[in-house]
Formats: structure tokens, C-alpha cells, sequence
């Protein structure tokens, strides 16, 4: 069983002025030079789940210059129970409008006809950084296996904007906290449990699993380890005082870290090379992609950007074979064709050249 | 634009001002009052001329009608002890449609948002305060949509009420009548399922 994109149309999408793939479920090598459009494409593609897609663009951003008539996606979503025709469009200044079927939808419900899952070159920082970037890992990896996380992240995410306005104009009305931790304490539940249900899954696909990258021990860490919502409430007021004084809310899940440590050497990811925390963090995508089929029967799409030009030969070979026993359809991206020469007929191979700032796209032999 | 057509593009400009009209239905709507002028277009100009002289916000429960005080308000047989909480008064006019609640309303004109500075004295709570007080209000009931300002709105009445001596209820969530389940969303079935009740 296996859910992928058999057709990609793009109107006026960043460098495209009009692209149009058929595919037929293979995984996808897109190879030319640099800034031909190649992430645009996965940008259109990655914008088939909640969000903002893998760059966080607003739709303003997208919109092609100098035409700026706003932009198009059209995707034919093939699924074993029934297709589905999703159109997302933006208009100049205004939101993205999703339908799906031909009839309006949120942005939420794309997550409920398939899972996606990305690695982009500027997540090869991520266990350097700051925790906000683990945590949006965290979230991305967490709704594929749970597409009500989006609403709980939502909701948590406009009471606590709201309280922290509270805190920040030193307003003492305890019922208004009482009623907006009320509704944080409910998504944080929800949110928690959705966490730690995730990561289980992904360190158990780990497990015993043929593959060629290393694994990691994955952890949640927590400010305070609160679970029930009644747990989160009880904080919340507590820290009231502290809250006040700081300006904004100090407990809660958007205080939560993910800390992975390289098993095999037993040290903290932030300590290891910049290769092998690229390998981890491929592991990691591998692992999510495979503990979903195992939960759903289906993989999930993955994106990954300029990933095939950081892997040795050897590396490389293996992850298409896992991608190809995954039976997913994965979309890479790279310079040059010979990246992905491993693949041969397993995947389409496309080429994506840029003529006066237009991207142009041809399907090649391998 | 010429000179000829110059007020009827500020009639459209107008129209296409109003909520659920863009600028090709307001030019539409204009074209059909324009043509049907006797039949439509004076009489709707009338009939505007006269409710903005006289329609005005009821100062007891913020719905609007004629008089100082609404009908809903001064009518005996509403008085059960019922308060219906709404946010505006295109939800009191829903309500009434549905012709299934007999006790008076309180709109409270939005809901609380730090974010856009509406406190609880911005809201009619006060007010909603004393009526519950004054009327001899036996039960709140909370028709409030179920956003998170929706709720927070709820939450924070509830609480202001805790100690009123009067019974705070909201309105069920769940399957509409009519509804397919496979057609629902996790939250409105989970919200259902909560909710449910013995046959």
C-alpha cells in the first residue's frame, strides 16, 4: 500500500512559471545546478502537510516576481482506499486558500490524507542550535504519527500568546489566567502525550532495523516532567508569580527539549561531527518513515534536500536501498545526475535547469 | 470612471464593503437593485433610511431592536430564569431561529483577546454580573463558539459565576443532526463521544 503525489502542477510558484510532473510513485532524483528550483519543487510538495512548508515561507513570499499574481498547486494525492485532487492557492495579500475535492478545507486536514516527513540542509544545525528548532523537529515528527497534534500545538500555542500578553501588561485578573491555562492545560496534555507516544515509536523502529546509519537514544526533556492536565493547570498557577516577573510563561511544553545522544559512542549529539549528525538525523527521518508504515501499513512521503551530496558513495547506495525497501516515494535533490546513478530505473530522474529566471524541467533517462 | 457612472461605482464601493460581498457581487447586486428599481431599490433605501433611525442596541442585553429595551427583554413569558450567553447578536438571531430556548439572552459583543486589548469591562461581563443578580437568573448558559477565544470566554464567566448561586452550562459539542460520522473531524467525534448519553 503506498500513498504518493502521480501528479504535481505548479502556476506561478516562486522560479516555475508552469511545471507539471506525472509520476508513478518511484522516488523522485531532481539534480541541476543551484538556484534552478529544485527546492521550490520540494517547498510545493512539502506544503501538502500543515504549515508553512519546509522553508516557513508565508504565501507572500512564494508568489513569482515580477508577475506577483499570486500562485497555484494543484497535486493528485493517490491512496489505496481513494485519490484526492488537492488545490492550494494564494492570492497577492492574502492567506492560502486549501481545497481538497473541490471544496474548502483547513490547512489541518491535509494531515489526515498522508504523512510527511523532510530533512533540509539547515536542520544539519540542529543539535547545535537552540532548542526552538529541536523542538519544530520534535512537532513535525510527532504529527505524522498524530494529525490532531497540529490542533493541540494551535491551541496551546494562541491561549499561552494570549496569557503571556496578560503577564507582559502586568494584568492580576486570575479568573482571565485561570481560563486561558484552563484550555493550555488541555492542549499540553494532548501535546505531551503525543510527544512521548512519538518518540517511543521511533526509538522502537530503530530497533533491529537493517540499515546503515546509527541510532539514537532519544529523550524528552522537560523544565518540569508534568503529564495530566490537572498537572499542567496546578504549574501554570504556581508559577504565576515567576511568570509575572519574567513576562511571559516559564512552564509548559514549549519549554521541552529533545536531547539524542550518538548510541554507538555514547556521546551527546551537539558532540559529534557534522557527518555524523547528518547520519543521525537521516536515521532518525528513516526510523519515523518506517515506524509509520509499520503503524499504518503506508510510508510516509520524505523530502530531502541536497542530502545525496553529503553521504559517501557507499552511504549513499544504502539509503536508497532503505528507501526503496520503504517502498516510498522520496524526493531528493542534487547538483548533478551521477548523485543518484544508484537508483537507475527505481526512480524518475528530472532535471531542473533555469532559462532568464524561469525553471524548466525535463524528465531524463537514468 | 465617468462623471455618468461616478456614484454608481461609489454604490458598489459601498456595497462591496459589506460582509460576504466581494467587488463582482457587489456590481451584481447593484445591477439588479438598479433594475428593479421600484420594486427593490427605493423600498430597500426606505426601509434603511428608516432602521438606521430607529434601530439601536438594547441597553439591558445588547441585542438590537427598536426601543431602549428589546422585546426579548420586556417580554414576561421570557423571564423563566434562563440566561442564554452569546457573542454577538447573529448568534442570538440563530438561536431564535432554532425557536427551542423560551428565557432572554446576554450578548456580550466578542469575546476576551489580551492580544487585541478586549478585556472582561470591553465585554458586557459586568453588566452580565448584574443581571444574574437583579433577574433572578437560575441558570447561565454559555452559547459560545468553540474557539480558543470562544472558551477562554467561557471558562473565565464560569469562574466569575462560581460563587452567583446560579447553575453555568455551555451548549453540547458533537454530531449535527443530519451529520455522517466519516464526514467529522477527530475533535467533533472525541467531543461527541464525551458527551454521550443513554437511550
Amino acid at each position: 500500500m503506498k500513498v504518493f503525489v502521480s501528479q504535481l502542477t505548479l502556476s506561478h510558484f516562486r522560479s516555475h512559471k508552469l511545471a507539471r510532473l506525472v509520476l508513478d510513485g518511484r522516488p523522485v532524483a531532481l539534480f541541476g545546478p543551484n538556484g534552478a528550483g529544485k527546492t521550490n519543487l520540494l517547498e510545493a510538495v512539502s506544503l501538502l502537510s500543515p504549515g508553512r512548508g519546509l522553508r516557513r515561507a508565508g504565501a507572500e513570499e512564494i508568489i513569482r516576481r515580477p508577475e506577483a499574481i499570486g500562485w497555484k498547486l494543484t497535486a493528485t494525492l493517490t491512496a489505496p482506499a481513494a485519490d484526492h485532487d488537492v488545490t492550494i492557492t494564494a492570492e497577492p495579500g492574502q492567506p492560502r486558500v486549501v481545497q481538497i475535492d473541490g471544496k474548502a478545507a483547513t490547512q489541518n486536514a491535509l494531515a489526515r490524507l498522508l504523512s510527511l516527513v523532510w530533512l533540509v540542509p539547515s536542520q544539519d544545525r540542529l543539535w547545535t542550535e537552540g532548542a526552538e528548532g529541536r523542538r519544530r523537529f520534535l512537532d513535525r515528527l510527532t504529527l505524522s504519527f498524530a494529525p490532531d497534534h497540529a490542533d493541540a500545538v494551535l491551541t496551546y500555542e494562541k491561549a499561552m500568546r494570549d496569557r503571556n500578553r496578560l503577564l507582559k501588561d502586568q494584568i492580576r485578573d486570575a479568573h482571565w489566567y485561570q481560563a486561558l491555562e484552563a484550555q493550555m492545560a488541555t492542549a499540553a496534555e494532548t501535546i505531551v502525550s503525543n510527544r512521548t507516544t512519538a518518540l517511543a515509536r521511533v526509538t522502537a523502529a530503530q530497533w533491529g532495523a537493517e540499515t546503515a546509519f546509527p541510532a539514537a537514544d532519544l529523550t524528552l526533556e522537560e523544565v518540569e516532567p508534568l503529564q495530566t492536565a490537572a498537572d499542567f493547570a496546578a504549574a501554570f498557577a504556581t508559577s504565576r508569580p515567576r511568570d509575572l516577573a519574567a513576562g511571559r510563561t516559564l512552564v509548559g511544553p514549549h519549554r521541552t527539549d529533545l536531547a539524542a545522544i550518538y548510541q554507538a559512542k555514547g556521546v551527546p549529539a551537539r558532540q559529534c561531527s557534522t557527518g555524523e549528525q547528518k547520519a543521525l538525523l537521516i536515521s532518525l527521518i528513516l526510523s519515523n518513515a518506517r515506524a509509520l508504515k509499520a503503524d499504518t501499513g503506508t510510508a510516509p512521503l520524505v523530502l530531502l534536500d541536497e542530502v545525496a551530496a553529503h553521504l559517501d558513495a557507499n552511504r549513499r547506495a544504502a539509503l536508497f536501498d532503505e528507501i526503496c525497501a520503504l517502498e516510498a516515494q522520496a524526493w531528493m535533490t542534487g547538483t548533478g545526475p551521477e548523485l543518484f546513478a544508484e537508483l537507475g530505473h527505481r526512480a524518475h530522474h528530472i532535471e531542473i535547469t533555469d532559462t532568464d529566471g524561469t525553471s524548466q524541467i525535463t524528465e531524463t533517462a537514468p | 470612471m465617468s462623471d455618468d457612472t461616478r456614484e454608481i461605482e461609489a454604490l458598489i464601493d459601498m456595497m462591496a464593503r459589506l460582509p460576504g460581498l466581494g467587488p463582482r457581487s457587489a456590481r451584481r447586486a447593484v445591477l439588479h437593485l438598479i433594475k428593479k428599481r421600484g420594486q427593490l431599490m427605493r423600498p430597500l433605501a426606505q426601509t434603511m433610511a428608516n432602521v438606521a433611525e430607529t434601530a439601536r442596541e438594547c441597553l439591558n442585553c445588547g441585542n438590537i431592536g427598536n426601543g431602549d429595551v428589546c422585546g426579548i427583554c420586556t417580554s414576561e413569558k421570557r423571564g423563566n430564569g434562563q440566561l442564554c450567553v452569546v457573542e454577538d447578536v447573529a448568534d442570538l438571531w440563530a438561536m431564535e431561529r432554532g425557536q427551542a430556548f423560551a428565557g432572554r439572552y446576554h450578548v456580550l459583543g466578542g469575546t476576551l483577546s489580551a492580544l487585541d486589548a478586549i478585556g472582561p469591562d470591553e465585554l458586557r461581563i459586568p453588566k452580565l454580573r448584574d443581571r444574574v443578580a437583579a433577574e433572578g437568573i437560575t441558570e447561565v448558559i454559555l452559547a459560545l463558539n468553540a474557539t480558543v477565544d470562544g472558551q477562554t470566554t467561557a471558562h473565565y464567566i464560569a469562574s466569575e459565576l462560581e460563587h452567583a448561586g446560579v447553575t453555568v452550562t455551555s451548549l453540547a459539542q458533537g454530531v449535527p443532526i443530519g451529520g455522517e460520522l466519516d464526514y467529522l473531524d477527530d475533535g467533533t467525534i472525541s467531543a461527541a463521544l464525551r458527551a454521550r448519553k443513554s437511550l
